[in-house]
């Protein structure tokens, strides 16, 4: 059988560049695995300090997720429909804790939430809430980095749906709330999901702001990020306990971004 | 229930006034060029637009009022008017049924009765059996037949259809008029459809109203309006050849670009008039006695329906039988001898 030569065009001289971008994303996966100790990885896996961890970063990153969920589409819902001046700024300001270092973003929210904070002095103050360094700063600090995958995710796509059929809905006689329940949002399905998906496994791997605002105690704020960090820094545990949770991050991450792709809306028809 | 519209809208240099009522059952045809405001229209009857004043009433319902003694907005989800555009916008990610349901669901009627009623209303529009069909599934004849159910299964107070067919192939538009003539009928809802096409306002219309930059400048039945028409744009809409100028001695009619049409007249010299005849009625063959004879040029050429339409001096249109194209020099500038029978052109003062 004789193939098209020219595959879609693509020049030769692009390919070597391809292989190196691929190469530079993979081959550091694949060392991991090639590193690892796998006869001790069974024991390293459950162990009490990895299981902890595990749960937790689970935990953490569920809640984390359903925080960008309530109040995140809500957000890319108003900012689609805002136009102008306002859509541009409110897309600004949500871009912003995509591009900062999230280290930044974990002293930011110790500015704001810390005891001696904007917002958190007054918190410690009249209902004697103390954020850091608890679990709940963990959630924080999840939700404010990955939100905004969420938020333009679901901004973009209800921008491409256009209003149109809204507007149909209305004539109907759907009342604003029926709209969105019924029209807009099923409509955006997809990118909901993709976005939620996108959403959580950057909460899965936040490490940065977590480390500032959360702190590192075992059982409370060491989600796996954290307890790979501490492994490796030799403390208490060896590097191959480091190497085995990387792995587990790395499957829980695959099974995520596999479990996304095996359903997918209107599979159904 | 008549829906009675009388508004004018105002939209920085374009200004909206129109007036018109259609009685239950009954299909008002709004004809106009791009931008004479018929989507404005629709915008104010619809609730997406407020008008400066006037009003929208659905027999004695109000649903929007501006003036003197104060301001009612219905919004549009509360006006019961159903909209049916060029695309027919079914919810992508609801079947035939759920689409055709989402009103009376909407309206608080239990899934499974709107359902029910969803099967019906796609009987009536001749889909039976595709209720579980997706929308992707569904020709776009299907699909628009599937909005026409969903609009009335809404039970609206009345209806606006905006170009519906103007997207559907020659033979599935005629069999979707039919479904709208017969359902608007059958459900006694007024309508109004606003087209470009002559075939919807002469098949559907019991009411034509022509829109030009914002003011109705011609009203009445279709076919009298079509056939006897009074405004350049509904005479190039319907093909008939509208001469406006001044009676001058003769008597003629005297056009643009130096025409002077012979006219049968009674109306003094000075008079602004108008003539309408229709392309087909004029002839380069030896005229008769009753024949109003005159001497053109032409001014372009282009395939008419059957031979070539010849654009003469004063936008005079003349359609030659193939057989007689070669009587006639179609060179552009040639000069050409025009006859048509005086009883074939209607001659009315100007208003």
């Amino acid at each position: 059988m004789s193939e098209p030569r020219d595959r879609h065009g693509v020049p030769r001289l692009l390919w070597a560049p391809a292989g190196l971008a691929l190469g530079l994303l993979v081959l550091p996966i694949v060392a991991l695995l090639v590193r690892a100790d796998w006869r001790s990885l069974p024991a390293d896996v459950t162990s009490a300090a990895a299981v902890s961890a595990l749960t937790l970063s689970l935990v953490t990153s569920t809640l984390a997720t359903a925080v960008c969920l309530v109040l995140g589409v809500p957000l890319a819902v108003v900012m689609a429909r805002s136009r102008g001046w306002t859509s541009d700024v409110l897309r600004a300001l949500v871009t912003l804790p995509l591009v900062l270092p999230p280290t930044v973003g974990g002293i930011a929210l110790l500015f704001l939430l810390g005891r001696r904070g904007l917002v958190g002095q007054t918190l410690d103050l009249w209902f004697g809430i103390r954020l850091p360094f608890t679990t709940t700063a963990v959630v924080i600090a999840q939700a404010f980095v990955a939100m905004p995958f969420l938020v333009l995710g679901v901004e973009g796509a209800l921008r491409t749906a256009g209003t149109r059929f809204e507007t149909v809905a209305a004539t109907l006689g759907a009342g604003r709330w029926t709209v969105l329940r019924r029209i807009t949002l099923p409509l955006v399905l997809p990118s909901l999901v993709s976005g939620t998906v996108l959403c959580f496994a950057r909460a899965l791997g936040e490490f940065g702001a977590t480390a500032l605002f959360a702190g590192n105690t075992p059982g409370v704020t060491r989600t796996m990020p954290l307890a790979i960090y501490s492994a490796f820094n030799g403390a208490g545990v060896s590097q191959g306990t480091a190497v085995a949770l990387s792995l587990l991050l790395v499957a829980a991450a695959a099974a995520v971004l596999l479990a996304a792709r095996a359903w997918r809306p209107g599979n159904a028809t | 229930m008549s829906l009675e519209v009388d508004v004018r809208v105002r939209r920085g240099v374009f200004a909206l006034d129109v007036a018109l009522t259609a009685g239950p059952g009954k299909i008002v045809a709004v004809l106009g060029p791009n931008g004479a405001g018929k989507s404005t229209l629709l915008d104010v009857i619809g609730g997406l637009l407020l008008p400066v004043s006037g009003s929208v009433r659905v027999g004695s319902r109000v649903l929007t009022t501006v003036g003197a003694e104060g301001r009612v907005h219905v919004r549009p989800d509360r006006r019961s008017v159903g909209l049916l555009g060029q695309d027919p916008l079914v919810f992508p990610h609801l079947d035939a049924r759920e689409n055709v349901a989402f009103g009376p669901r909407a309206a608080g009627s239990a899934a499974a009765a709107a359902r029910t009623s969803a099967d019906a209303w796609l009987t009536a529009v001749g889909l039976d059996g595709l209720g579980d069909r997706r929308p992707r599934a569904l020709s776009g004849g299907q699909r628009q037949r599937v909005a026409l159910a969903r609009a009335l299964a809404a039970e609206p107070a009345a209806l606006l259809l905006d170009e519906p067919f103007a997207q559907l192939d020659v033979r599935t538009a005629a069999e979707l008029r039919d479904v709208v003539r017969d359902q608007v009928r059958r459900t006694q809802t007024p309508t109004v459809l606003v087209t470009h096409s002559v075939l919807d306002a002469l098949t559907l219309a019991d009411e034509v109203v022509v829109l030009d930059h914002g003011t109705v400048v011609e009203r009445g039945h279709p076919l009298d309006v079509l056939t006897d028409p009074a405004h350049p744009f509904t005479a190039a809409l319907a093909g008939v050849n509208l001469v406006v100028g001044e009676i001058a001695a003769g008597p003629v009619l005297a056009g643009p670009d130096g025409l002077r049409l012979p006219c049968r007249t009674e109306l003094p010299v000075g008079t602004p008039a108008q003539a309408s005849f229709a392309p087909t009625a004029v002839s380069v063959a030896e005229p008769d006695a009753d024949d109003l004879v005159w001497t053109s040029h032409v001014v372009d050429l282009e395939t008419g329906t059957t031979g070539v339409r010849v654009r003469t001096t004063g936008d005079v249109l003349v359609d030659l039988a193939p057989t007689l194209v070669g009587r006639v020099d179609l060179q552009v500038g040639a000069p050409v001898r025009l006859a048509v029978p005086a009883s074939a052109v209607r001659v009315r003062r100007r208003a």
